[in-house]
């Protein structure tokens, strides 16, 4: 059976979805990055997740690179918006220090995924990235490719409330973007995520990932207890307090030993803002947050993220 | 003499800063070599710029400083020379200047005889002084936003720097910027010419060698090509022009090495979209010139200026691309056009409870019934002298004129706030006069921005202004300093600007007290919009600063009558008859306030006990007074200020002869008498004494 008999156009050569993956992921570790796994913890972001929100403070170089499906509950469209996702694929890079070639490296990294740039438009336009909530900010560029933003390319200049140095370099490639690009359709769910190499008989996105995008969407716009998320929310919160409560105590002490300091569960801490950041983002699809209430919670998750970030660079220094 | 380039290389600098960045440079190192003499007077400077590079060629550098004589002057003869022979002071001296004793002569000066050579100064050759001066220049230049990126952290500048160029002709200047050391290699486009460095071999031969490189690196030349590469890709569509838009060809300008333009086609079904939102996609979020026919009606066709030269294949993918990625956001938009009509305007008041507001104030749905009650204020006081405009609608469209916060297309392009609800409230058929008032409720968006043009639009925009400045101020969120969060100076600029520009029997005051306002939350809002007058009339209307103060001291209610006491007076104030008449009321301010320190009465000035000098100018004041205020009652303001400058022969002798303080009491409180009744008759147009005379 030809492939156009089965209603898809995918030309051979023409990467699946998670070709597009193992592409990148090679690409970068031939370049010397450590590949991580997704974090097991809900984020709205490749940024949240502890191996670039930790990671990127202290002097220590390091280079990763990781899927990391990310949740922007207010953006579900019960799956019937071809270009919009509750949960998208970021595939996240961190070069700590960044190369000179930084630049030129990425756009060997498109190459790489079959992309001929002398038969595309690619600009580098100014964008500046923050995270409000992780005391985050660098500046840098949306990469434009045709009139598509494609990567949001960012020099981290402070996370966490810290300045960083050295400061590092952060890729994020939108992998459901890119592949439709490549891919050439007009919707995320017609996407090829894998075909059998036998037959050829594709996987689409919307098999994979259709049900998750209405469920989702009727979950947090009209199901989602509200009270629920906040006592959540609010346990989430108290915890993580009590634990940087401790944690500035016993890595102020003179006479804890340094063993002592660096058993301290500060990532477990993180795990906990993680969750009120989670929550927050439901709560706010389900119209539950005011935008006045809005600022207020966010320095909620601030005074969190940024007491872990802290903490964690002086334990890293212990 | 020779030439000299300096080119410095970056990663992507923001379009918006490269212009202002380019002009910097090229003033810096002009700077530079007139202050280190290195500037031949015939020279030429041009400058350079694209988005990865910042780049400056003079031509007519001198090869070096020339040198100079310095004239030094020592000790006096008498202690350098003992009977001829040289002191330790003479030699002291000579090894100061660094020549042999012998060279030192004689020099008579009116303070005697002193010992003195003149020394030849070698100039610094022009390499080793760029090289040492010219860093520092290129590291102050001035970026909106910097970043650090080494190690450290040394410096901070926009983006990183990756090259250096700098050559006096064919030679390297050896000047290290930001750790970097320069040399004659540029570098060319990223795909069109790709990783290989250009190798400059002549400072004069930049923008051809760049060129070979696929950079075009003057900024006017782009932007002459871009033009025309639009023009010819018009021209496919026949009877279709492109859009002019001067911010958007700049932008584009300052993002391209090498542009070339590509007409793209979406779909005619999408022009039922209204035009601000296929604008606004077009434009704002992908950067395309909108295309128009012979009736200034949009086309179904779009221009994207590109950074690259692609083949036909390349083109068609190109083309492709970007025609997917708008038609999605056109189709994003019509999804939500279509979802906002099934909820129309008037059932989405309700909703409004939903959306705050401010928290300690309330929700849209509680701004609405604030804006509701204001606009009846207003609205009566408008009709109340005799404006007409339609009551019915203003009073719909203020009810509806939030509901549009609640719209998906909103949500989706925020900058259309208002317009959005505009074309809703025409879509449903509520009627021009409602739907054109919530069109423009939030113009004037800057002071540059015109006024609404319908009276109810203007109605509707100083109603919502004035109530959110008033509340605001009432829950202490007033600006200050560089603070101001809720861009409560911005609203009361707008408010200022549509009582300037309108026809509306409004004042500050009507304004003030049509939203309610009382007690101290009154007087501060009432200063605040005083402030704003002043800055309207100082920074957008350019009166100079001493006429706007004297203006606004005789009041500051009625801005329209503000601008024209101010244009009077900024006419007057150049004759030398007004001039002292301003030194004179100045002179009375301060002859009043020193007697009222004194706790001198002023008392009443009647005539027979007055000298004859006092006397002419109580009886000329009495003359003109009732003519002046004839004059500015009838808004005659040139006339009235001329009739004031008759007064200066009678005020001049009066100041001349009298001794206003005189010892004896009663002749002095009739003096103050006079003098104050003179400045209150005549002090109602503007206060003089605020006039700054030469």
């Amino acid at each position: 059976m030809s492939s156009s008999a089965l209603g898809f156009k995918l030309k051979p050569g023409v990467l699946t979805f998670q070709d597009l993956l193992f592409r990148l992921q090679g690409f970068w570790a031939e370049r010397g990055c450590v590949l991580q796994q997704p974090y097991d913890v809900e984020v709205g972001a490749g940024t949240m997740a502890p191996e670039t929100f930790l990671r990127v403070l202290g002097p220590k170089p390091y280079r990763v690179g990781y899927a990391q499906p990310s949740r922007r509950p207010a953006d579900g469209r019960y799956g019937e918006n071809p270009n919009r996702l509750f949960k998208h694929t970021q595939f996240q890079l961190i070069l700590k220090p960044p190369p000179e070639n930084v630049q030129e490296l990425y756009l060997q990294s498109l190459e790489a995924l079959g992309i001929d740039l002398k038969k595309h438009d690619l600009k580098f336009e100014e964008d500046n990235w923050e995270w409000p909530a992780g005391g985050a900010w660098g500046v840098g560029w949306q990469v434009m490719l045709d009139g598509l933003e494609i990567t949001q390319f960012t020099y981290f200049q402070q996370c966490g409330g810290q300045d960083l140095d050295p400061i590092c370099a952060e890729l994020t490639y939108g992998l459901e973007r890119i592949a439709a690009f490549l891919q050439d359709v007009d919707s995320i769910y017609d996407i090829v995520w894998a075909r059998n190499p036998e037959t050829g008989a594709p996987v689409t996105y919307g098999e994979v990932r259709l049900a998750e995008e209405l469920q989702f969407s009727v979950y947090n716009f009209e199901i989602a207890d509200i009270d629920n998320l906040w006592e959540h929310f609010n346990r989430f919160e108290a915890e993580a307090k009590g634990l940087l409560a401790q944690a500035d105590t016993l890595l102020a002490s003179e006479t804890a030993t340094p063993a002592e300091k660096r058993r301290f569960p500060l990532l477990a801490t993180y795990e906990l803002a993680l969750k009120c950041s989670n929550l927050f983002n439901v709560l706010d699809a389900r119209g539950a947050i005011s935008v006045t209430e809005r600022v207020g919670v966010i320095g909620r998750i601030r005074t969190l993220a940024v007491g872990v970030a802290k903490a964690y660079a002086a334990q890293q220094a212990a | 003499m020779s030439d000299f380039l300096l080119e410095i290389g970056l990663e992507e600098v923001p379009a918006r800063m490269i212009a202002g960045a380019e002009a910097e440079l090229g003033r810096r190192v002009k700077e530079l070599l007139t202050r280190e003499r290195l500037l031949a007077p015939e020279a030429k400077l041009t400058t350079y710029s694209t988005p990865r590079r910042l780049a400056v060629l003079v031509e007519g550098v001198l090869a070096a400083q020339p040198d100079t004589d310095e004239q030094m002057t020592g000790p006096s003869w008498k202690v350098a020379f003992k009977d001829d022979a040289p002191t330790p002071a003479a030699e002291a001296f000579a090894k100061k200047a660094g020549v042999p004793v012998s060279a030192l002569e004689k020099v008579t000066t009116t303070k005697g005889e002193y010992v003195g050579v003149t020394v030849r100064r070698q100039g610094v050759s022009a390499a080793q002084l760029l090289a040492t001066e010219l860093p520092r220049e290129v590291l102050a230049l001035y970026w909106a936003k910097n970043m650090y990126w080494r190690e450290g952290k040394p410096e901070r500048f926009v983006r990183p720097l990756r090259w250096v160029v700098a050559l006096l002709d064919a030679v390297v200047v050896p000047l290290e910027i930001a750790g970097i050391t320069a040399g004659n290699a540029s570098r060319g486009h990223r795909v069109l010419h790709g990783d290989r460095s250009v190798v400059l071999t002549l400072a004069g031969s930049y923008a051809e060698q760049m060129r070979a490189a696929f950079v075009v690196a003057d900024v006017a030349e782009r932007r002459q090509i871009i033009r025309k590469a639009l023009d010819k890709a018009t021209r496919a569509v026949p009877g279709a022009r492109w859009r002019e838009d001067e911010p958007l060809l700049e932008t584009v300008v300052h993002l391209t090495e090498w542009p070339t333009v590509i007409l793209g086609n979406f779909e005619r079904e999408f022009l039922s979209l209204p035009e601000e939102v296929l604008v606004t996609v077009m434009r704002d979020h992908q950067k395309y010139f909108a295309v128009e026919d012979a009736h200034s009606k949009l086309a179904p066709h779009f221009l994207a200026v590109l950074n690259t030269e692609a083949d036909a294949d390349g083109e068609a993918i190109i083309r492709h691309g970007n025609q997917k990625v708008l038609v999605a956001r056109f189709k994003d938009a019509r999804f939500f056009w279509d979802f906002d009509q099934k909820t129309p305007l008037a059932e989405r008041v309700e909703s409004l409870k939903h959306v705050t507001f401010q928290k300690q104030l309330g929700s849209y749905h509680w701004k609405t019934e604030q804006n509701l009650r204001v606009t009846r204020a207003l609205a009566a006081a408008v009709k109340g002298a005799g404006v007409a405009f339609d009551e019915a609608a203003l009073l719909k469209a203020v009810e509806l004129a939030k509901t549009d916060l609640t719209t998906e297309l909103v949500k989706e392009f925020t900058e259309l706030q208002g317009i959005i609800g505009g074309l809703y409230a025409r879509a449903q058929g509520l009627g021009e006069r409602v739907a054109l008032a919530i069109y423009e409720q939030y113009t004037p968006a800057s002071t540059e921005d015109n006024i609404p043009v319908s009276v109810e639009g203007q109605i509707l925009g100083l109603a919502d202004r004035i109530q959110t400045i008033v509340s605001m101020f009432g829950i202490g969120n007033a600006p200050t300093g560089s603070k101001d969060p809720f861009a409560l100076r911005r609203a009361a600029n707008a408010i200022v600007k549509i009582l300037a520009e309108s026809e509306l029997p409004l004042t500050l005051d009507s304004v003030l007290h049509g939203s309610g306002a009382d007690g101290a939350n009154k007087e501060q809002v009432a200063a605040f919009l005083r402030e704003r007058l002043h800055f309207y009339l100082k920074d957008m209307r350019s009166f100079p600063y001493d006429v706007v103060n004297a203006v606004l001291a005789a009041g500051a209610d009625d801005v329209r009558d503000a601008i024209a006491r101010a244009e009077a007076l900024t006419a007057a104030r150049t004759s030398s008859d007004f001039e002292a008449i301003s030194a004179a009321f100045k002179r009375i301010k301060n002859i009043l306030r020193q007697a009222g320190e004194k706790g001198f009465a002023v008392g009443e000035a009647q005539s027979g006990k007055l000298a004859p000098e006092a006397q002419h100018l109580a009886d000329a004041a009495a003359a003109l007074a009732p003519k002046v205020t004839a004059l500015r009652e009838k808004r005659a303001y040139g006339e009235a200020l001329a009739e004031i400058a008759t007064l200066r022969p009678v005020v001049d002798a009066f100041f001349d002869k009298v001794m206003v303080l005189d010892p004896d009491p009663q002749v002095r409180g009739a003096h103050l008498g006079l003098i104050d009744g003179v400045l209150r008759s005549f002090s109602g147009i503007a206060d003089f004494s605020e006039i700054v005379t030469a």
